[in-house]
């Protein structure tokens, strides 16, 4: 049954579609704008979508929001109770829609998995002004499609996110930041003589890892690996950060040879997740992103652009399955009203 | 409903051969349903509208493990249980373990999303599956996924995951291993209500633990598993927990502790935990072979898949026995209680007169009450055959449409595992031509 709150928030949604012609694109608090391709229009109906938490459970382990709701408020109220969800974004005043739409899971993946394993349920508008529910209310599912997860990383093309229901998990008891000096070869052995760090980030010459658990084990953990003499800190450190920035995906095995590919490029800075494959990028110039872009491809991977880097391509890569892709947006979307172009096609 | 006629069975060796069979179907306007070891509880598999019936259990290779990086490309024929073996030198295994591992395919696995007792900290299928190489409906082979943590556009391997043969047939998947944790310690604690049991299991969620598996059995399961495996399950409990914690040290002395003292303040009788591997394994046995233990109590069960929220299970459960003692049905629990995943098992004797009847007006209504605690049609089996007509209860018309569409997508002509999943006028031009409905003489 669909609630007075979700229809509520569509409804700004379903005047735009109705009201104008223009292609929809739904902003929030614009944190992720640039990711990907522009949309291919000079007129653009932007809409928001209300914020509001719709219901929580900590012992149900779930939390219903509107998509509008920022990240920020979701941490603080789950933090009451001591848990947390996997949406970690650059920043805490992304909505939550945003940030699943851009899909760009944060530097806990290694221990805490993806954003698509995080939304369990979705309320969208699709292209034909219809509000569709995808997923179900409840952590364990499997009736059906799993349009969430199709969702995730949509970059707004299948239709506006208007609410959504989260997987919450209980915050470890103990979170340190460990930061020391390691080549590469020191980096990746330290990465394995761990027992599921939470995060593993190495700049060429640092290594910062994350260890979530009990206290004693993360002290054990820290010795063991060669951590004793580290720098322990509780917040993360900063990603790099410049006007033209990118997110490489390879497969992990590669990730140390992308560092030192990039590491030799002028105006590139950079920072690896070992274990993942996902290495953060942001460069002086457009021209050193599509050089960074350059290196992805050639270690079987690729860079999606997230700001900056006028005249590069959002992915550079060929989508696959592009004719498919195509059928799954129309699917959706069959008049292309939202977001055409954000992903090519 | 039950039984199914194919027109004709193939097995094919790899990719290849399952295309070919594919474009075979196609060109005489027949459909294909792929099948595995035919665990699959409800119906996924079963051949409907005299199919094709692609059988992938010659496809069992092990085609790569990289230790390094904790990834494995399998065949869909490829047993869960036998990966995990394969792998369990390297100190590694693939994580979700359905109770018919030893039977279940990963291909089976894919394509229902499948789950098991170890899910509920680990993750189900798709949080393993990395990749999969497809053979789509018109016969083209589609690579959904890989090995970087992201591919770019939609997350096409998301949706095939739990599509449940509707999509196309999945001839290779690359997968996730999962390293085994140094530490684990499995505790077994009874109670004398089960309502003890239930609060139990919230009060260990509410505490802020995870445990790497957390399964509950009612009085007559447990007693059946113990008549059949001899674990030491007490026979006289209302209802036992099985839960297991694992990972560091530290931690997992933490966590034992805190299930104790969460268990005690709910009144359990006995903590008792394993004290070596085989004591352990032992355990596992016994909560693994439930459903074959009921062989010794009646011939026939019908074994339901349902997820409610966590906090509502005791008042669930409540409405599943009344249901049953009205139907004067025999009623057996078994479940992933960490995930509100309820398995209500219906035992009878299916010779009797008219008691199908009950046995379906008893799902049903069982069905129905986790939909309005706030639940879901299935938490693990898939939607198949058996809950396609009641995904209404769950989804609105305009849900199921978008779902139609969806598929479409994929299989404009409705020719992969036909009439599954979807009720009938959720997919365009639904009407696909049986051949049992063409007229005798007419050529097709």
């Amino acid at each position: 049954m669909t609630t007075t709150a979700v229809i509520d928030a569509a409804t700004p949604v379903v005047r735009a579609l109705c009201d104008t012609i223009d292609p929809i694109v739904i902003s929030g608090a614009d944190t992720h704008g640039d990711v990907g391709n522009p949309v291919a229009a000079a007129r653009i109906a932007t809409v928001s979508i209300a914020s509001g938490v719709v219901a929580y459970d900590p012992d149900d382990m779930t939390v219903t929001v509107l998509a509008g709701t920022t990240v920020g408020e979701v941490r603080a109220l789950l933090g009451e109770h001591g848990q947390e969800v996997t949406l970690d974004p650059r920043s805490d005043t992304a909505t939550v829609g945003g940030t699943i739409a851009a899909g760009l899971s944060g530097v806990r993946r290694l221990r805490h998995g993806p954003i698509r394993d995080t939304v369990l349920e979705v309320r969208i508008v699709d292209g034909r002004a219809t509000i569709i529910k995808g997923g179900g209310p409840v952590v364990k599912n499997v009736t059906g499609y799993d349009i969430p997860r199709l969702f995730v990383g949509s970059l707004g093309t299948l239709g506006a996110i208007v609410q959504v229901t989260l997987r919450c998990r209980p915050s470890a008891p103990v979170r340190a930041w460990y930061r020391v000096e390691r080549d590469a070869t020191g980096a990746a052995a330290l990465a394995e003589a761990l027992y599921r760090p939470s995060s593993v980030l190495w700049d060429g010459a640092g290594l910062h890892v994350l260890l979530e658990g009990h206290a004693e084990d993360l002290t054990a953990q820290a010795m063991a690996a060669g951590l004793g003499h580290a720098d322990v800190g509780e917040h993360a450190p900063e990603l790099p950060d410049a006007a033209h920035r990118g997110r490489i995906s390879v497969p992990a095995s590669r990730a140390v040879d992308v560092g030192h590919a990039l590491g030799a490029l002028d105006g590139v800075h950079w920072t690896a997740e070992l274990g993942v494959g996902t290495i953060h990028v942001a460069c002086d110039t457009a021209a050193a992103l599509g050089a960074a872009r350059a290196v992805a491809e050639r270690h079987d991977g690729w860079l999606l652009r997230e700001a900056g880097g006028d005249g590069i391509d959002g992915f550079g890569t060929a989508i696959p399955n592009r004719a498919l892709a195509a059928r799954v947006k129309a699917a959706f979307d069959p008049d292309g009203r939202f977001a055409p172009g954000r992903i090519p096609q | 409903m039950r039984d199914g006629q194919a027109a004709a069975v193939c097995f094919p060796r790899d990719g290849d051969e399952v295309a070919a069979c594919v474009r075979a179907a196609r060109r005489h306007g027949v459909p294909f349903v792929a099948r595995g070891s035919g665990t699959g509880l409800a119906g996924g598999a079963t051949p409907v509208d005299e199919p094709l019936v692609i059988v992938t259990t010659r496809m069992n290779r092990l085609l790569d493990v990289d230790a390094a990086s904790r990834v494995a490309v399998v065949e869909p024929g490829v047993l869960n249980l036998d990966l995990s073996r394969a792998v369990a030198g390297l100190g590694l295994h693939y994580a979700p373990d359905p109770s018919s591992q030893q039977a279940c395919t990963i291909g089976g696995n894919v394509a229902t999303n499948a789950g098991g007792p170890h899910c509920l900290a680990s993750g189900v299928t798709s949080a393993h599956v990395l990749a999969v190489e497809v053979v789509l409906a018109d016969g083209t082979v589609a690579q959904f996924g890989g090995l970087a943590p992201d591919t770019p556009g939609y997350d096409l391997r998301g949706v095939f995951v739990g599509s449940e043969g509707t999509m196309g047939i999945a001839t290779r998947v690359t997968v996730r291993l999962t390293p085994n944790a140094p530490v684990v310690r499995t505790m077994l604690l009874d109670f004398m209500s089960i309502e003890d049991a239930a609060a139990t299991v919230s009060g260990i969620i509410a505490a802020g633990l995870i445990p790497a598996a957390l399964e509950m059995m009612d009085a007559e399961i447990t007693r059946a598993v113990e008549d059949f495996v001899g674990a030491g399950f007490p026979r006289d409990a209302a209802a036992v927990l099985l839960v297991e914690v694992d990972g560091l040290t530290g931690g997992v002395a933490a966590e034992v502790d805190m299930v104790d003292r969460v268990g005690r303040a709910h009144g359990a009788r006995h903590v008792r935990i394993a004290r070596d591997d085989a004591e352990r394994e032992l355990l596992w046995k016994g909560r693994k072979s439930a459903f074959g233990a009921i062989a010794r109590i009646a011939p026939d069960y019908y074994l339901h898949d349902a997820v409610v929220p966590r906090t509502k299970l005791v008042d669930v459960l409540r409405t599943v026995y009344s249901v049953a003692a009205e139907q004067q049905l025999t009623m057996m629990n078994v479940f992933h209680a960490g995930d509100g995943n309820l398995h209500p098992l219906i035992v009878f004797d299916g010779r009797e007169p008219g008691v199908w009847e009950r046995v379906h007006d008893a799902g049903s209504r069982i069905l129905g009450a986790c939909i309005d605690a706030g639940g879901v049609l299935s938490g693990e089996h898939g939607v198949g055959l058996e809950k396609r007509d009641l995904m209404s209860l769950q989804f609105s018309a305009d849900d199921l449409e978008a779902q139609g569409r969806l598929v479409d997508a994929f299989d404009p002509d409705g020719v992969a595992n036909p009439r599954k999943v979807l009720p009938a006028g959720a997919r365009c031009g639904e009407v696909v031509a049986s051949r049992a409905s063409v007229p005798d003489g007419a050529w097709i």
